[in-house]
């Protein structure tokens, strides 16, 4: 049978039919769709784990006691999961261990544009790349082949248009996949400088014979077509490429680490003009000019966003687009925003009126950085404004902390805000944390978390009390308020800040794209009781639009979330009747 | 034959998703090879979304380049100009009349462009705009913009009616099957003359 999937889901199919039973990630655009995909197939056990550190340290259990096991992140993410990789790459696996990590070129929903095959080469893990829905299946069951076979976790690379394009794949049924036994054996999995010492060479021997099964494996080819011109390339590159030179020859790389060497210079001895296309850092292309031959590649196109055929047509072939019109430059951005009845709108009002320093984090909430609410001032990664607003305290002292606040959601505080929290508590912070807790993990589109009180099935879940937590750490001072009462808020904050002592405040309103949450009328602002004062517009609520000679309400747009009345000093702000969901 | 490539391009949170889903059932069940690229993150927040929708007998690139789509679907009507670039110069751009302001125009740093449709039309020969909003509110949901934008352009395809009902059935929730339909049907009847 076949269907049209996703990227991100025809990897859960193959996952289904490698004989997978336990999934565990946590979730990061664009590799979300991997893991809930996946919790539609009873026969895998499923979670969502606090951080990426902890889902991959839990497949690495289930590997090792003979399940074959999965965890998926998006690039950064494989970051905090770094640890468990280098020294799962020693102890090798037991079950089949497979692990997507999914890049984001361009930056769609990313902080940086860092490129997995270069971690992946320095925790010696294999790397495979496919460049379509149905590779995205297909190359996910040989990864599990190669995992057991050469005793490696083996690493799915994809990038946000592999994953979020949706392609035919042909479905399979699920394998049988008998659990191994558990055997004891301290000498493969403790890693202790003794046995370390040992597993390094099995590593580097696996790694030697891991290229010699890659110049005979499926997952590279060889198109040929007019040798005149030969395009070495990989991943989604490989569709432009094609798209870019139509019938010239390919050497489409599915392992790009190790990479086939001896493939490569056959194919490259056949060519009269060599070409490497790959997205981000040139990773096949050094190892082609290490081995002396002579290529064309980020000489030419950038190590910097994505690429499309026209790009390459523009940058090699020299092709120009011929422009049709001169009206499209007229157009404004359209950067996202905060949602019509969005929580954080309040939290930033208040923050912003308050002219504090706000050490940020990463989720909906990054998105305070941009106007008119330009409240946030740093964005790092995932956990860190606990940690900056500390580093701020003791660089420049606690009158510093009296006008700094740290902003983290309820899911990026579990991920790694704890942690540093716990730094603040025993090394004497005045600081002041503000944690969002909407009660869902909102941008990557509503996963559920330690906190929410369910898992990823939707069953109810032991919950992790915010309040509870932050006092077992030892914060003396733990506040609790709905940001949408503006004034207890705005009062709550500034004792806080001015406090001497460590204090949490948890910002509690859920997201408004929560199916139970539900709002009044839709809002119309009374022009004859309008001022045009503009304190409504300090909201940054985009159903709130200046029309120049007034200001009113878009009513497609209002929730009826009922803010911006709050800071209407004249009430112009009225219900209109009629509701949106 | 000669790919179709289908551009829908809105703001975040308008339905593009659901859309491009149900024409890649289309083009599915149509037997064509297809590719769909989506949008998926932070833009998903109120920003400007992009989908391509790519069908012919071999798809490689999901992407579409400029001067290369076929149709462009505008689930509103600054998001119609700012992706005109990549209509082909014959190309058919279907524009929901509805405007939304961007942050940039809400707070004064930008204005919204005057007369976009017949800046358009001035330019492509084959315009339709659509007052969608209003037909979805006839229908009683507002959220149904989407549908009946799909309702006009099955219009201007060679693809059978009964196909893109089977395609909304399959993809939309069973409680909003009949007012998808209903919808479908209202762009659908309104395109009736647009294409001919």
């Amino acid at each position: 049978m076949k269907k049209l999937m996703l990227g991100n889901e025809a990897i859960a199919r193959g996952v289904y039919e490698a004989g997978v039973t336990v999934a565990t990630a946590y979730p990061g655009t664009p590799s979300t769709e991997i893991t809930e995909n996946i919790a539609k197939y009873d026969e895998i056990y499923s979670e969502w784990a606090p951080n990426e550190k902890v889902a991959l340290e839990v497949a690495i259990g289930a590997s090792i006691g003979g399940a074959r096991a999965v965890s998926a992140m998006k690039h950064v993410g494989l970051n905090v999961a770094a640890d468990p990789l280098f020294t799962a790459s020693y102890t090798g696996v037991n079950g089949g261990l497979v692990i997507f990590v999914a890049d984001d070129p361009g930056m769609h929903s990313s902080q940086n544009e860092q490129d997995t095959r270069i971690i992946a080469r320095g925790a010696k893990v294999p790397v495979i790349e496919p460049s379509d829905s149905q590779e995205c299946k297909d190359f996910t069951k040989e990864a599990f082949r190669i995992s057991e076979e050469y005793d490696a976790p083996v690493i799915v690379r994809l990038t946000t248009r592999v994953s979020h394009s949706q392609g035919t794949v042909e479905l399979d049924d699920r394998e049988n996949y008998e659990l191994k036994p558990y055997v004891k054996n301290p000498a493969k999995y403790v890693m202790m400088p003794a046995m370390a010492k040992r597993r390094h060479v099995s590593v580097e021997e696996r790694m030697a014979k891991l290229k010699e099964y890659s110049e005979n494996s499926s997952l590279n080819r060889i198109e040929w077509g007019d040798k005149k011109i030969g395009v070495i390339t990989s991943g989604i590159a490989y569709q432009y490429a094609r798209e870019a030179f139509g019938d010239v020859s390919y050497l489409k790389l599915g392992m790009v680490y190790p990479l086939p060497e001896k493939l490569i210079k056959e194919f490259a001895s056949q060519v009269e003009t060599l070409y490497v296309i790959e997205e981000l850092e040139p990773f096949i292309e050094n190892q082609c000019r290490i081995m002396g031959l002579k290529v064309t590649g980020k000489d030419k196109l950038p190590v910097i966003g994505e690429y499309s055929a026209g790009l390459i047509k523009e940058k090699l072939l020299g092709e120009t687009i011929e422009k049709l019109n001169d009206i499209q430059d007229e157009a404004p951005g359209r950067p996202p925003v905060l949602c019509a009845g969005c929580p954080h709108r309040a939290t930033y009002y208040v923050l912003k009126k308050l002219k504090l320093t706000v050490s940020g984090d990463i989720g909906c909430y990054t998105l305070g950085a941009l106007a008119p609410l330009e409240s946030v001032d740093t964005t790092i990664c995932m956990g860190a404004s606990v940690g900056v607003a500390h580093g701020m305290e003791k660089a420049r002292g606690k009158e510093q902390s009296k006008k700094t606040v740290a902003v983290i959601g309820d899911s990026t505080f579990i991920h790694s805000g704890i942690t540093g929290l716990i730094d603040m508590v025993y090394n004497n912070s005045s600081g002041t944390v503000i944690i969002l807790d909407n009660s869902i993990t909102g941008m990557t589109g509503h996963q559920h978390n330690p906190t929410t009180g369910y898992n990823i099935k939707g069953e109810p879940a032991k919950q992790v009390d915010l309040i509870k937590l932050c006092q077992a750490v030892g914060v003396d001072r733990v506040k609790v308020c709905d940001p949408f009462n503006l004034k207890e808020f705005e009062q709550i904050v500034k004792e806080e800040v001015a406090a001497d002592e460590l204090s949490v405040i948890i910002a509690q309103r859920p997201c408004a794209l929560l199916k139970h949450v539900k709002f009044g009328p839709v809002l119309t602002i009374n022009q004859d009781k309008c001022t045009k004062c503009r304190m409504c517009m300090r909201l940054g609520c985009p159903a709130i639009v200046d029309r120049g000679d007034h200001i009113e309400i878009n009513p497609t747009q209002c929730v009826g979330c009922d803010l911006c009345p709050k800071v209407c000093k004249f009430n112009a702000i009225e219900k209109a009747g009629g509701q949106n969901e | 034959m000669n790919n179709t490539n289908i551009m829908i391009v809105g703001v975040g949170g308008q339905g593009t998703l659901l859309t491009s889903r149900i024409l890649g059932d289309v083009a599915l069940a149509s037997e064509m090879d297809v590719k769909v690229s989506e949008v998926h993150g932070m833009s998903q927040r109120g920003g400007s979304v992009v989908t391509y929708v790519k069908m012919g007998e071999k798809i490689y690139s999901p992407v579409i380049e400029k001067n290369e789509a076929d149709i462009i679907l505008c689930f509103e009507k600054l998001e119609a100009l700012r992706w005109i670039d990549y209509a082909k110069k014959d190309a058919t751009i279907i524009i929901n009349s509805q405007r939304i302001d961007p942050m940039p125009v809400i707070i004064g740093k930008a204005k919204y462009p005057e007369k976009i449709i017949e800046k358009i039309k001035a330019n492509y020969k084959k315009v339709v705009d659509v007052p969608a909003l209003d037909m979805a509110k006839k229908c009683g949901n507002i959220k149904t913009v989407n549908v009946v934008m799909i309702g006009v352009m099955a219009q201007c395809t060679e693809i059978e009616k009964e196909i893109w009902l089977k395609a909304i059935e399959k993809t939309v929730k069973p409680q909003f099957v009949d007012v998808n339909i209903k919808a479908f049907n209202l762009g659908y009847d309104f395109a009736r003359d647009c294409f001919i």
